[in-house]
């Protein structure tokens, strides 16, 4: 904590990222609440509070006095009472997440997505990741926000982006029947798909998956006398809670070998994309996750108490508040872990490390599925 | 305290994830065990066969006198383990430490272990009938009654998945590396301590190291053993059982609801085997799947019930240390509680009388541990709910059935002791299907014969038998 707090005028970055916070609550406040340019859903539940968001809120933390966002409230239609009247002219994306019982979550989105995958594509070094280069996006498809995105992000670099099809809520159902041969078949075709289009001379230079499909490629590919960096892959952006230091360390050590950078990244459809601190050997293959803030902010809160943040080094479970004028979620409680972190340089705000399923919810949840 | 690396085929491997194995009494913690990821292990599948190569380099006769010296250095050496080094003292006091068998059970099972190496050349003599070893070597060769025979490995490595609460189990892997199969070991949380040890004393005594691999984890590293091995072993509950059932890479042992059946012919004279039922509950806490859990006659029952509950309901809770101490305790927090509340939401049922009741309460708790002491229960038909349970301590239902009856209703059974001379019902027991070992007249289920196969030959499991011919 001394090391990251120690930095020439932390304390003056720090104090103006939540200045610069304060300053867009109350400009998204503004925004979701005016009935010019709000949504249904923000503008009904206005009306029940007692209270005008748009006089009372004036910076982050006053953001408590919302209650905890309910995911229920996300699950079912009319899908558009999450629509901003203020966006209503332009043409809209209807993301789900998770979705194996019951009707999935969704969330409305216009241009997020891309703004988003703009601002991380700016963390990318071109060195890896090089400008104009083509994409394998890896990962689920579908109704997924990914899948959009990454091909976004490949084509605001200058590439065009190659998928396959992955539907992880059949994979989270062969895990739950116990069918085990049926999801190896299924993986098996996923890999086979993407071995197929990297030896297919399209120089694919890029890779969005996750730690479990990273595997299997690097598995088949050595199977085949290739490798990860035989194919070409030089950068490899990387999402999911399985992400430990562990898994890094070893997949950097032995799957991807010299010349291969790998970013994780911590996100869902209902954030948008936390940025990793470069992770090292040195720092114990550490990965820490900060959420693109002003747009989004992560605050790791006591369990017993979702109100109270918890001391820096300490573990508590993960609050997201998503703050765009396309979407407004304050204080929802993710199903995630981990322990707070300290500003620093880059990323001068709390950051969240060691994020894992939250222990409460992780006997009944099949997470790192695909 | 130790460290414990993850063992690649020998390599020692510190994983940045660690889980800490503690006293289940104090709190102390005794080791922090290295913990793998699934990728390792799928990575290092990629070495398996060098196992199977190295060790098909070094002649049957010549590993089965490695084991006779690794059974020495096991039961009686100081021994590498980890960072540190360990005794064959500091083993059963570790071993009791995490697992809450009684110090004195432990050693007990070292014997057991130690005997099972020593009497190698017997016991892999009598699993394979007689069979000219070099063969399994060779993979064929002509037998001394002249037929030309092939037995085909099925894997490299046999993989298993071991659990952390019952320290009798792992006689059952140490025929592996004599027969040139590689080990390919995932240790119970609790319970890293016999896989580690075990490990040492084989290098020490002359294995190569390459054949060994330990790789501690929690259920997904057991999963990925079952799904990478060719051929694999797994300790586990019934859902475990359920979930192999019919996979013939797979050897699943689970729960065992062994019984002693009286025959109709035998049951008015019970008090003669009164020793034998008391023995087959109690014996190493109740815990293994060969101890009795059901008790069937079709008459005295309540009787049988009553006696056993007078022998076994007195019997206490005492420390681990304590030569005397014959429960062990159960150390995840919560599990005696658990366990205990089944069977008391089952005792209201009509037909169904808790016979140690009288004995004051089976559950004793701790701060981070339990112990559930012996429980005798009568059941007047084999339909109540208690009639045929296995909860892993001194548990046992006396159950009211008639001799016809009895082969229908009895389910599962891993050991059964018969106790009968009806010619006729012998006849039945030997052909029901459901039966693994079969004891006849008055056996203790525990009583192993360490020279038959249990659940399955190993062999079997792990050479096929095929035609083979060879010309010139």
């Amino acid at each position: 904590m001394t090391t990251a707090l120690s930095g020439v005028d932390l304390p003056a970055r720090v104090e103006a990222a939540k200045a610069r916070l304060d300053a867009h609550v109350r400009e998204i406040v503004q925004w979701h609440f005016n009935p010019e340019t709000g949504c249904p859903f923000w503008l009904e539940f206005a009306a029940g509070l007692g209270w005008d968001p748009r006089r009372e809120i004036h910076g982050f933390e006053d953001l408590k006095r919302f209650p905890s966002f309910q995911d229920d409230w996300l699950r079912g239609g009319p899908v558009r009472r999450w629509a901003p009247k203020g966006l209503a002219h332009l043409p809209a994306f209807v993301f789900e997440t998770g979705g194996t019982t019951g009707v999935p979550k969704s969330r409305l989105a216009m241009e997020d997505f891309r703004i988003d995958y703009e601002m991380f594509s700016e963390t990318l070094p071109d060195r890896y990741f090089p400008r104009g280069a083509n994409w394998l996006m890896l990962g689920p498809s579908g109704p997924r926000r990914l899948r959009l995105a990454v091909e976004h992000l490949c084509q605001h670099r200058g590439g065009i982006c190659f998928c396959v099809d992955l539907d992880p809520r059949w994979v989270i159902k062969l895990i739950k029947r116990g069918a085990m041969d049926q999801l190896e078949a299924y993986k098996a075709h996923v890999i086979e798909q993407a071995v197929t289009l990297l030896h297919a001379g399209h120089e694919i230079r890029c890779l969005f998956t996750t730690p479990k499909l990273l595997e299997a490629l690097a598995e088949e590919l050595d199977n085949r006398g290739s490798g990860i960096r035989q194919v070409g892959i030089t950068g490899i952006f990387a999402g999911g809670t399985e992400f430990t230091p562990q898994y890094t360390r070893f997949a950097m050590e032995e799957l991807l070998g010299e010349g291969v950078y790998m970013t994780p990244t911590y996100g869902n459809t209902l954030m948008g994309l936390a940025c990793s601190k470069p992770v090292t050997a040195a720092d114990g293959y550490k990965i820490s996750y900060y959420a693109p803030q002003p747009r989004a902010a992560i605050e790791v809160v006591s369990f017993d108490d979702p109100t109270r943040v918890v001391g820096y080094g300490e573990t508590g479970r993960v609050r997201l508040t998503t703050l765009t004028r396309e979407t407004f979620i304050p204080g929802f409680l993710e199903r995630d872990e981990g322990e707070r972190e300290p500003p620093y340089e880059t990323y001068p705000w709390d950051g969240v490390s060691g994020v894992r399923p939250f222990r409460k919810l992780a006997a009944s949840t099949t997470v790192g599925v695909y | 305290m130790l460290n414990l690396p993850i063992l690649r085929w020998g390599r020692p491997y510190t994983s940045l994830e660690q889980d800490a194995v503690v006293h289940f009494m104090t709190g102390e913690t005794l080791a922090r065990v290295s913990q793998a990821n699934t990728g390792l292990l799928g990575r290092d599948m990629r070495l398996a066969q060098r196992a199977r190569d190295i060790l098909t380099g070094i002649p049957i006769p010549e590993l089965i006198e490695i084991m006779k010296k690794a059974g020495d250095l096991y039961l009686n050496g100081a021994l590498p383990m980890g960072d540190g080094e360990q005794t064959p003292d500091d083993f059963a006091r570790q071993q009791s430490a995490s697992t809450g068998l009684p110090e004195h059970m432990c050693k007990a099972n070292m014997k057991k272990n130690h005997f099972v190496l020593s009497n190698m050349d017997k016991i892999l003599d009598a699993l394979t009938r007689g069979l000219d070893l070099s063969i399994l070597t060779r993979g064929y060769g002509v037998e001394s009654r002249g037929v030309m025979v092939s037995y085909q490995a099925q894997s490299p490595v046999l993989g298993l998945v071991l659990p952390s609460n019952s320290p009798g189990v792992h006689t059952l892997w140490l025929p592996v590396i004599p027969m040139q199969i590689g080990l390919l070991l995932k240790p119970g949380p609790q319970e890293p301590w016999t896989p580690y040890r075990m490990a040492a004393a084989f290098f020490e005594a002359g294995v190569p190291r390459e054949a060994i691999a330990i790789y501690p984890g929690l259920g997904d590293v057991g999963a990925e053993v079952v799904r990478r091995a060719g051929r694999s072993m797994i300790f586990g509950g019934t859902a475990t059982v359920e979930r192999y059932k019919g996979d013939p890479r797979v050897q699943v042992h689970g729960p065992g609801f062994s019984k002693i059946l009286l025959g109709d012919d035998v049951v008015d004279d019970w008090e003669k085997y009164l020793d034998i039922m008391a023995d087959s509950v109690y014996l190493n806490s109740g815990r293994g799947c060969i101890n009795c859990s059901g008790i069937w006659a079709s008459r005295h029952t309540r009787e049988i019930a009553e006696a056993l509950a007078e022998r076994l309901g007195p019997v206490d809770v005492k420390p681990p240390e304590d030569p005397q101490a014959s429960l062990a305790a159960f150390t995840v927090p919560g599990a005696a509680q658990a366990i205990w509340r089944i069977v008391e939401s089952k005792l209201a049922e009509p037909g169904v009388e808790h016979m140690t009741a009288p004995f004051g309460p089976r559950l004793v708790t701790a701060e981070r541990c339990g112990w559930l002491r012996p429980t005798v229960i009568h059941c007047d038909s084999p339909e109540r709910g208690l009639a045929n349970n296995e909860f892993m301590y001194p548990y046992v239902s006396v159950v009211e059935c008639p001799q016809e009856q009895m082969l229908r209703k009895i389910g599962p059974t891993l050991v059964c002791s018969a106790v009968t001379g009806d010619a006729q019902w012998r006849r039945q027991l030997i052909d029901a299907h459901h039966i693994d070992r079969l004891n006849i007249g008055a056996i203790p289920t525990i009583r192993l014969d360490w020279l038959q196969p249990h659940e399955g030959n190993i062999v079997e499991f792990l050479f096929r038998p095929r035609a083979f011919q060879a010309a010139g």
